[in-house]
């Protein structure tokens, strides 16, 4: 991905490659749907990407499992692969370039030297930060040290997937690597989360889309998501709320009512305290997503989802009562713990008070003689 | 033996007996419901999903005890400040050694029973009244975490002023659990201040029970006699 003289624009660079207008047009209006842009929204895509020069784009690997990068380039509509992966000008990243050691290096001191302020930097994976960081290595560095480097620079920095959002699996307990999300590490420079495990592709290409269009973040939530893909949770969105509302529940998987396609919700799906685009969006060219598969959500999107117990349990275990005592196992134990109390305290009382009690008692009855 | 001559002093406003009810119907309702909304029962039925909306009404229900809960809350806050020496936030909060005196004096006297002085307390003692500044902040913790926890799933501008609730907390996950722990402490707290209720009446006799009911609570005349009234109530006993 050598730098290129000039910084032709999207539209410029695929009709080079054979798309027709046709195409493209089609593309802008996807991903306007899902963006959520009304109708007149569809000609500022079309514009932005007609007139824009290319945003350059460093895309880092950290600890993660590349699922990311996967979902993007299975994103539905050929172009989103193309025009954001091919041309997006990836000017680095470790697992599509073509170049190597020094210079892969070299190409990314390139692009953070020409492009200082304006390249966005998206990252893949969590962020070590025990032992100084030597978990994970890139080039004789820590990523420690790369993200602070790259990131000062950047225009925006987009965290894909869990991992770079809220830590994922890397930051489960006991987390040995010290590993951390972009927003713990990195301030000063706006960042955009997009959490999943894979976040899903059109999401992640409606964001670097809106950021090409608007020359601006999208608007997020207060967790620093954006609002398009995670206001909703998927329980609001999902196919089977019906059944929710009904309270008709599969309570195992091979039940009568699994077969029937109840809700999920007893056998541990996390649809209703999870904010994702699944049951909208779905997944792998809008096929399908996991609950409509039969399998309940396990809210990859959320913080701690791997700590949150169980994946098929609804309710998460409690910290130093035992692996599988949940709330509500707790709770009825020490309700019976404080009954016990209860009725040992009363028996005290009857001995201990014997003499108080005794007068109260024939007080009362000597006024009941007496009336 | 001695004869006690009761006196029958007015204790219990009626705001404050109000507040005591509806707080009460409302925990029961909010514990019932939201049992169910954490372990909902296997309802097997061959019926289409159209023909009934079981587990929306539970959560509904949920949802008006709550904001019932709320603003009953928020009433009893306000009370608090403008109703009499029983209500008054210092009964709640300590602000004085002699606070902390009393607690240790009940702890003493009604926990363990211990011999020594009875202890007068005409409106809480000062070991009930700390337990319910605690409660109190159950309560307010049940707030912010259902009311954030209802915000995504609300238009009500109520709910959003608690939307920044989840965020603090990362997500609904740890809302979700930190809700529902604390519904247990609630449960708990009903089972020890529904005894405590009984014994008091049971070894004072003063009407602990149906004070809650006219407000009344009726205490030996010596009491009003002397002006130390911890040595009154030595002589009573």
């Amino acid at each position: 991905m050598a730098q290129r003289p000039t910084r032709t624009s999207y539209y410029e660079e695929l009709r080079q490659r054979g798309y027709s207008r046709r195409d493209f047009m089609k593309f802008c209006a996807t991903i306007a749907a899902y963006l959520g842009l009304e109708a007149t929204g569809v000609g500022q895509v079309v514009q932005a990407l007609e007139n824009k020069p290319r945003i350059p784009v460093i895309w880092m690997h950290f600890q993660e499992c590349t699922c990311c990068s996967e979902s993007f380039i299975r994103s539905s509509h050929p172009i989103v692969a193309d025009i954001l992966l091919d041309k997006l000008s990836l000017d680095y990243t470790e697992t599509l370039m073509a170049a190597s050691g020094h210079q892969a290096e070299q190409c990314m001191r390139d692009t953070m030297e020409k492009y200082k302020g304006e390249y966005v930097l998206c990252i893949e994976g969590s962020v070590p930060t025990e032992a100084e960081g030597v978990y994970c290595m890139i080039g004789g560095r820590t990523s420690l040290d790369i993200l602070k480097e790259v990131g000062a620079g950047a225009k925006a920095v987009i965290a894909w997937g869990s991992c770079a959002s809220n830590g994922c699996v890397q930051s489960a307990k006991p987390n040995p690597t010290g590993a951390k999300p972009i927003h713990k590490l990195l301030s000063g420079v706006p960042i955009i989360k997009v959490p999943g495990c894979p976040p899903i592709g059109e999401v992640m290409a409606g964001v670097l889309v809106h950021l090409i269009t608007f020359g601006r973040i999208p608007e997020l939530d207060r967790i620093g998501r954006p609002k398009a893909f995670y206001s909703k949770r998927v329980h609001d969105t999902c196919y089977r709320r019906p059944f929710y509302d009904a309270g008709l529940f599969v309570e195992t998987f091979d039940d009568a009512n699994a077969k029937k396609g109840y809700c999920l919700y007893k056998v541990g799906c996390k649809g209703p305290s999870t904010y994702n685009a699944c049951g909208v969006t779905k997944w792998n060219n809008g096929t399908s997503f996991p609950i409509q598969s039969g399998h309940g959500c396990f809210g990859c999107s959320e913080e701690g989802y791997w700590d949150a117990g169980g994946l098929y349990v609804r309710n998460q275990p409690f910290p130093g009562f035992g692996i599988e005592a949940d709330a509500d196992e707790i709770g009825t134990a020490a309700a019976v713990v404080t009954g016990a109390g209860i009725a040992a305290h009363a028996v005290m009382t009857n001995v201990r008070k014997k003499k108080l009690i005794n007068n109260l008692i024939k007080e009362g009855k000597d006024a009941d003689k007496e009336l | 033996m001695s004869t006690h001559n009761l006196r029958r002093v007015f204790v219990w406003q009626l705001p404050v007996r109000f507040f005591h009810w509806v707080n009460a119907l409302a925990i029961v309702v909010l514990c019932v419901t939201g049992y169910l909304i954490g372990k909902p029962p296997a309802l097997m039925s061959s019926g289409e999903a159209y023909e009934r909306f079981v587990f929306g009404w539970i959560r509904y229900i949920h949802f008006v005890a709550a904001y019932i809960f709320f603003f009953n809350f928020i009433f009893r806050i306000y009370w608090g400040f403008v109703g009499n020496k029983y209500a008054n936030w210092k009964n709640f909060i300590p602000t004085n050694r002699k606070y902390f005196q009393e607690i240790w004096q009940v702890i003493k006297i009604d926990i363990f029973q211990m011999k020594g002085k009875e202890h007068l307390a005409v409106g809480h003692n000062a070991l009930a009244g700390f337990t319910y500044f605690l409660v109190f902040i159950l309560f307010a913790v049940q707030c912010f975490t259902g009311f954030g926890l209802y915000e995504a799933m609300s238009q009500s501008w109520i709910a959003g002023l608690f939307a920044w609730v989840p965020a603090l907390f990362g997500g609904d996950f740890a809302l979700r659990q930190i809700h529902h722990i604390t519904m247990w402490l609630f449960i708990l707290f009903s089972i020890v201040h529904i005894y405590l209720v009984f014994y008091h009446d049971y070894v004072e006799g003063r009407g602990e029970v149906s004070s809650m009911g006219g407000g009344w609570k009726f205490i030996e005349e010596e009491a009003f006699l002397k002006e130390e009234k911890e040595e009154a109530l030595s002589d009573i006993t």
